[in-house]
């Protein structure tokens, strides 16, 4: 599945990067801690966390994320938005948890 | 070929600019994807360490056929008990630094499992040397 097929069926946000939405998802990880990410995420995840800083958009585009999904209605400050068009990973959002979130992300991706 | 980055201490805003620099370099490289994503995780832990606890530090990275060799090393409080420093969960950052999601005590683990050789050297008040050596081919 596409980043833009993903914003469409679980009807997501999205705050940046509407020029790299093609990219294919390979799955899906869940956290709020940085190290947690960059040790352990995989390249082509959706990164789904509450943190909305600049420093997320540096370990998604080093891990080659596929896109990062804010939770709880999070929206990322400008310059996390600028780090994110720069670095070709889009974000997303939705006023939902991350437990739901990563629940329909499962779902989604292994109807 | 030899490249160095300045890393500045506190500047959380330009964390992983260096570790971006050295990825693309090897990218240019056509260094093995592989081994390319492990030294990322080094670097960028390593960058973020001296963020977070040094007042200023830099990156050495040296390239050739067959290996890399990065040095990061800082002015800052250094670490008292390095053994201590590699334990997973250990960590002397500050509250704020938490709130951001480091802060973890999985940096100096996380760049040990990602490369092939790692060293820490450090003095109590003056600074910390870590040097991480990884082979292109095993």
């Amino acid at each position: 599945m596409k980043v833009r097929e993903l914003i469409e069926k679980m009807g997501l946000r999205l705050f940046s990067g509407e020029l790299c939405l093609d990219k294919d998802i390979s799955g899906g990880y869940v956290s709020d801690l940085l190290s947690d990410v960059m040790g352990n995420a995989a390249e082509g995840q959706v990164w789904i966390t509450l943190q909305n800083h600049k420093n997320i958009m540096a370990v998604a585009s080093l891990k080659e994320l596929a896109a990062v999904i804010l939770v709880k209605g999070q929206a990322p400050d400008t310059d996390t938005m600028a780090h994110s068009i720069e670095e070709q990973v889009p974000i997303l959002g939705t006023d939902q948890e991350a437990f739901e979130t990563a629940g329909m992300l499962y779902q989604l991706l292994n109807q | 070929m030899e490249f160095r980055y300045e890393i500045e201490g506190g500047n959380f805003s330009r964390a992983g600019h260096a570790s971006s620099a050295v990825k693309k370099i090897l990218k240019q490289l056509n260094v093995d994807n592989r081994v390319i994503k492990r030294v990322v995780v080094a670097l960028y832990e390593g960058e973020v360490n001296v963020v977070a606890h040094a007042d200023k530090g830099s990156m050495l990275v040296d390239i050739d056929e067959q290996r890399i060799k990065i040095r990061i090393e800082d002015t800052g409080p250094g670490i008292p008990d390095i053994d201590l420093a590699m334990q997973a969960g250990f960590s002397t950052a500050s509250a704020a630094v938490r709130e951001m999601g480091f802060g973890a005590g999985m940096g100096l683990p996380n760049m040990k499992k990602n490369t092939d050789q790692m060293r820490v050297t450090s003095e109590v008040g003056k600074g910390t040397q870590v040097e991480m050596i990884t082979w292109f081919s095993q």
